[in-house]
């Protein structure tokens, strides 16, 4: 294959990936009418005053219910990622490093449960957190988002490529404890897994839409996606709310994007730990 | 290498007591590490599965037409439903349809991107990772929401092809839904595969070139067979997304009359729980998560013979 015939390929790709985010873009500069009005891909004259406008009204439409979206989305995402990572590191870390009865059990366990789909849980999730009136709460989202059995897995692939058996013999000659090791020095080396388990665990919860369809009834609980979908299917009734979707999408992927690119040196190095074994 | 194994230089002053008390503390820090994981993945894993089953058992019986409802054993009751209900199986059958042609066409994709960032001739392939890994920041619900613009013929910026092919029409609904996973899981796939060509030592290439390979064939018969685990990864992985399908064809739902709402059987799951039937839709989660688990399972078994074959 010629150099040119490869950089073709990869120059048409690049515009089918990035169109989209690039209508998403110009298309927020736009009053409802320009959307229809006016050269689709490309700016308007007053973009800029325009743009601000949009965002001043998607943050005040409905007491400012975006911003709390986003801050839910921020909270379940973040918060619970940051928890979910440290709890899946530890489990897998020791799944690793120590040698014990019934490791090869728990490790299958934790294989079956990557197998089976987070969706098919939302259901009996929603009937025992019914169960215990915690649905239509943000528990109800949080505490099933901790639970990440992938990153039990990457985490055992990674501690056990990554911390040496001598490193660990050497901590305890030491007379370091073996939890105290575990969180100054093995976290340390297993860095670049811990930010790739962290980021696919706030996609996973950022993008998951079952679990809060299914738990949430209060609007103002609602993870910015949830949220937008149920603008985005009021559109017929609500004209008004075009616009405000679309700006409100385009602000709500900025978060992701941003992440990824400033831990890139990270995950790109961790990313490839689930494929090689 | 066994770290249970008493050190090789335990200090000659303190010998057994200092060993089983390290061994102990070892145990100790085994059950502090795994406790957390264990006692969640307990509550929200093992015991609604466990749940979902049991209610999957259930049926509910009235005294009369207007009596209190009351849940008792039904056996197999909610199953012999399930295997009537033809629906659920005309969603199960478009989503293996979908899955089918979506997951090769997306694999394929991400192989050739891959295969093409690991190649020298390539510029520029930094940008290039970026570009095609960015979708996969936006979730499925946005990818919809746009694309459901990007269809539709009256807000489309390309008019010109949505007024004249019906993308959200009954025949193509189902190719616009694998055109939207396609787009934000390829990249992802991509660089998944791509870190695994890294890792492969570039003496082997260099052998190749010396036996008069071309780029071709060393992407034929040495890159592809050696990154083949990557790709059972990313296949069992996207087999798993294709039957769970409910964000992307439950928001362009507002866009496309053609989608039902048994169009999945997630989207069937969660219709049959809004009616409110729990014990049916609990049946179909677990016919559901019982069918991805071997599929997935089948598929990992089989592809890991024939490589080792």
């Amino acid at each position: 294959m010629s150099r040119s015939a490869a950089m073709l390929i990869m120059g048409v790709f690049t515009l089918y990936f990035l169109t989209p985010i690039w209508w998403l873009l110009t298309t927020s500069t736009k009053t409802g009418g320009e959307i229809t009005s006016t050269a689709p891909l490309w700016f308007t004259a007053n973009s800029a005053g325009t743009f601000l406008t949009n965002l001043g009204r998607l943050f005040t439409y409905g007491d400012g219910l975006f911003g709390r979206w986003l801050l839910n989305s921020a909270l379940y995402a973040g918060v619970g990622a940051l928890i979910g990572t440290v709890i899946a590191a530890m489990c897998g870390y020791a799944l690793a490093k120590y040698e014990f009865r019934g490791r090869e059990a728990i490790f299958n366990i934790v294989l079956s449960g990557v197998l089976v789909p987070a969706t098919a849980l939302a259901l009996p999730l929603f009937l025992i957190f019914s169960r215990v009136e915690l649905t239509n709460t943000m528990w109800a989202v949080f505490l099933p988002s901790l639970v990440s059995p992938f990153g039990v897995y990457l985490a055992r692939i990674y501690a056990a490529a990554s911390v040496p058996g001598e490193l660990l013999e050497a901590a305890r000659l030491d007379g370091s404890g073996e939890i105290r090791t575990f969180f100054t020095v093995s976290t340390r080396l297993m860095a670049p897994a811990l930010v790739t388990i962290f980021l696919f665990q706030f996609v996973a919860i950022w993008n998951n839409f079952f679990l809060p369809l299914i738990m949430l009834r209060d609007q103002v609980l609602f993870p910015v996606t949830l949220g937008l979908y149920a603008w985005n299917s009021q559109i017929s009734q609500i004209p008004e709310l075009r616009s405000l979707v679309i700006v409100g999408a385009l602000v709500s992927i900025l978060p992701l994007i941003i992440a990824f690119l400033a831990l890139q040196r990270f995950w790109s190095s961790g990313l490839g730990a689930g494929g090689v074994k | 290498m066994s770290v249970t194994s008493t050190p090789a230089e335990v200090p000659k002053a303190a010998p057994v007591v200092r060993k089983n008390r390290s061994s102990g503390a070892q145990r100790r820090a085994v059950t502090v590490f795994i406790a957390p994981f264990a006692i969640l993945f307990l509550a929200f894993y093992a015991i609604p599965i466990v749940y979902a089953v049991v209610q999957s058992l259930l049926t509910v019986e009235r005294e009369g037409t207007f009596g209190k409802p009351r849940q008792v054993f039904g056996g197999f009751v909610q199953y012999e439903q399930v295997f009537q209900n033809t629906a659920f199986w005309e969603s199960v059958g478009r989503v293996l349809l979908f899955g089918a042609v979506q997951v090769p066409v997306m694999l394929g994709l991400a192989l050739l991107f891959a295969l093409l960032l690991d190649s020298p001739l390539l510029r520029g392939k930094k940008f290039f990772r970026l570009a095609f890994f960015a979708p996969y920041a936006v979730p499925g619900v946005i990818a919809a929401i746009m694309w459901g613009f990007l269809y539709s013929p009256s807000l489309s910026p390309f008019g010109a092809v949505t007024s004249n092919v019906d993308f959200l029409g009954g025949n193509l609904v189902l190719w616009a839904i694998a055109n939207i996973v396609t787009w934000v899981y390829v990249g992802y796939n991509m660089l998944i595969i791509y870190s695994s060509l890294l890792a492969i030592p570039t003496e082997i290439y260099e052998a190749a070139r010396l036996d008069g390979a071309s780029n071709i064939q060393i992407a034929w018969r040495i890159k592809i067979p050696l990154v083949i685990p990557a790709i059972i990864l990313t296949a069992v992985f996207s087999i798993i997304g294709t039957l769970q399908l409910l964000a992307e064809p439950q928001t362009l739902r507002s866009f496309s009359s053609a989608i039902n709402s048994t169009f999945t059987p997630n989207l069937a799951v969660y219709t049959t729980a809004s009616v409110p039937n729990y014990n049916l839709a609990a049946a179909f989660s677990v016919v559901l998560a019982l069918a991805t688990f071997i599929l997935s399972f089948v598929f990992l078994k089989s592809t890991q013979r024939k490589v080792t074959q």
